[in-house]
């Protein structure tokens, strides 16, 4: 009984953490800028909703939304596609150096940013891509391959394949096992992978940072970044501005929950 | 259903020689049975019939087609996987069904299909049902199920009841025979059970490590079988193997502390062992007791097992244990001294391995 008590109390206060930041933002953004500003720290806000007007209306967040849906979507639908092909031959074909294309994504996926931003800048503008929608995609679909890769390889390898085997007995080709079969059962793996591509590449600032220039193109986490003007620091607007932004990927996120946790925890089918 | 030519199919994996020229037949409607212990490579063969491994040398025909290089899908075999391999996202009818949907047939013939296929083996209430909610034996006819509606050429089973409990086992081993009668289908069995091999067969070939060791029915397999690894693997108990010695100048058999008069059992030719270290084998139900006929034998019970229906003594002669069989009602003590005969036909003799022939 206590130690069920102490862990339940350990849980609370790890989530409560977590919790702490995001809240205090929502919080923020319904203050009046005194309220922000305020010493000692106000908690319970007024309640005023006119930094969203500001975020929304004069800041254009809605356009930074728009781009941002349209980059992370479809670095998404391409990463994990393209992955699973790749993640399907390496889990199935027995080559000898799959082991070390593995290890080699992985070490090519640790890379800092910073250090690879000035070539792809350099590749993008010689394409003529810069504050595209397919160059700042382009970019996103290489640092995230190798994450979808590997989710999804070690999921395939978890499936029995004599189930592809009866499929291919049954009558199809291997393309067509894998659409009927494979991919079925790898629904979780491949929800657990557009999730967190479509996070990653939602919240990634610095190659966006880079790449896209012109307002009309930039996504949410540069827009937000560029609210501050030469004097002022509009807090609330921020404060507002980030909530709208992280609202979808919650929803998004509650909405796969029990997929993702399936995915993660990569059970082998039995049946 | 068609017939089946196998032509000195060899295979490798790297390095490693799993089979060795292998050659059989299977006829038209014919129950054939491969049989071998762990490892001996009998799962590898129906891999290579069903497209699921390629050969390294030697060739496959089903009817007058040559099959070898074609992709599973093109061979029109059957695979029954030994654990059963059904997709466990579609209900049962969609399990049944998805060959004949793949093969763009009318709902009208799918339907009819599937539906004579479940109440063949008495599925027809669970067409609704994933294969989780089902239970072994259940999808383990499914898994046919799966097989019968494609009404292929050839049907290839992987040891399709060893995943069973044994009572289940038993029942399910009639039912194969009763739906291969029904079926008259040509159908390649994989087993390492010898009691399935001998109840289900019209043919069995017996496989020992990449090797045939023996084709026949399954009274030649039980009662002729060629070499010792074939005597000692079919049968249970198994046969007693005795090595020994042929004397010089009687036909009479040598083992350790064990002496049998052979001149029944070899009749004028025996000369041509004299002297030579034979094998000799007794099947655990030859050892008779009361029998006044054949050569004796005396040996010490030192464990009895009481199957009920049958008892199975386990003797010491001189250093030598052999297994009888007696039926049950005969009583035996530990520590008994039994009095056996064996008739002179039922003798088994092999020299280098090899039977000998009277």
């Amino acid at each position: 009984m206590k130690r069920s008590a102490l862990i339940l109390s350990g849980c609370f206060l790890i989530g409560i953490f977590s919790l702490v930041p995001f809240l205090w933002f929502i919080l923020t953004s319904l203050k009046s800028p005194t309220e922000i500003t305020a010493i000692p720290p106000r908690i319970i806000p007024s309640f005023l909703w006119g930094a969203y007007h500001t975020a929304l209306v004069e800041h254009g967040l809605l356009r930074y939304m728009l781009n941002s849906a349209i980059v992370a979507g479809g670095t998404t639908l391409i990463s994990v596609a393209i992955g699973s092909l790749a993640a399907y031959a390496l889990a199935r074909f027995r080559l000898r150096w799959t082991r070390w294309y593995l290890m080699l994504l992985l070490a090519v996926s640790m890379f800092p940013q910073i250090a690879i931003a000035g070539p792809v800048w350099r590749i993008l503008n010689f394409l003529g891509w810069l504050n595209t929608y397919q160059g700042i995609i382009a970019a996103y679909i290489a640092i995230n391959l190798p994450l979808a890769i590997w989710i999804l390889t070690t999921f395939f390898k978890e499936l029995p394949f004599e189930i592809e085997e009866a499929a291919l007995t049954d009558g199809c080709t291997w393309l067509q096992a894998l659409w009927h079969v494979v991919l079925p059962l790898a629904a979780p793996a491949l929800f657990t992978a557009a999730i967190l591509v479509f996070i990653h590449a939602w919240n990634e600032f610095f190659f966006a940072l880079v790449i896209l220039t012109y307002p009309a193109r930039q996504t949410l986490p540069v827009g937000i970044a560029l609210f501050p003007g030469e004097y002022t620091m509009p807090w609330g607007d921020i404060a507002a501005a980030s909530t709208v932004a992280t609202l979808p990927l919650i929803i998004l996120t509650l909405f796969f929950q029990r997929r993702i946790v399936r995915g993660l925890s990569a059970g082998a089918v039995k049946g | 259903m068609a017939s089946l030519s196998v032509h000195r199919l060899s295979k490798s994996f790297g390095s490693t020689r799993v089979l060795e020229e292998i050659s059989f037949e299977v006829a038209d409607g014919e129950f054939c049975v491969l049989l071998g212990p762990s490892g001996c490579g009998k799962t590898t063969v129906l891999r290579l019939i069903g497209g699921l491994e390629e050969a390294t040398s030697g060739s496959i025909s089903l009817g007058d087609q040559r099959i070898g290089h074609l992709p599973p899908r093109d061979r029109d075999v059957a695979f029954v996987f030994q654990s059963y391999a059904l997709y466990p996202h579609m209900n049962v009818y969609e399990n049944l069904s998805f060959s004949l949907r793949l093969r763009g047939l009318p709902k009208e013939e799918i339907r009819q299909r599937v539906i004579e296929a479940a109440r063949l083996l008495d599925i027809e209430r669970e067409l609704e049902r994933k294969p989780q909610q089902l239970s072994g034996g259940q999808r383990q006819r499914v898994a046919v199920g799966r097989a019968i509606v494609r009404q292929p050429k050839i049907f290839l089973f992987d040891e399709p009841l060893s995943n069973l409990d044994a009572t289940l086992r038993a029942s399910m081993r009639v039912e194969m025979a009763r739906l291969h009668q029904r079926l008259r289908a040509t159908v390649l069995y994989v087993t390492h059970d010898q009691a399935e091999a001998m109840t289900l067969a019209d043919k069995i070939i017996v496989l020992d490590r990449g090797k045939n060791q023996q084709i026949g029915s399954p009274s030649a397999i039980f009662h002729e079988p060629v070499n010792t690894f074939v005597a000692g693997f079919v049968g249970s108990p198994r046969m007693n193997l005795i090595e020994g010695r042929l004397g010089s100048r009687a036909a009479v058999f040598q083992g350790e502390g064990l002496e049998i008069d052979l001149s029944g059992a070899l009749g004028e030719g025996w000369g041509k062992y004299a002297g030579k270290p034979l094998t000799l084998g007794i099947r655990p139900e030859d050892l008779q007791v009361g029998d006044q006929q054949g050569a004796r034998l005396q040996g010490t019970v030192e464990i009895v097992e009481d199957l009920g229906s049958d008892r199975f003594a386990h003797l010491r002669c001189g250093k030598i244990e052999l297994v009888a069989r007696m039926p049950g009602n005969v009583s035996l003590k530990t520590g008994e001294t039994l009095e056996l005969n064996v008739r002179a036909e039922r003798f088994h003799l092999f020299y280098e391995g090899k039977r000998i022939t009277r």
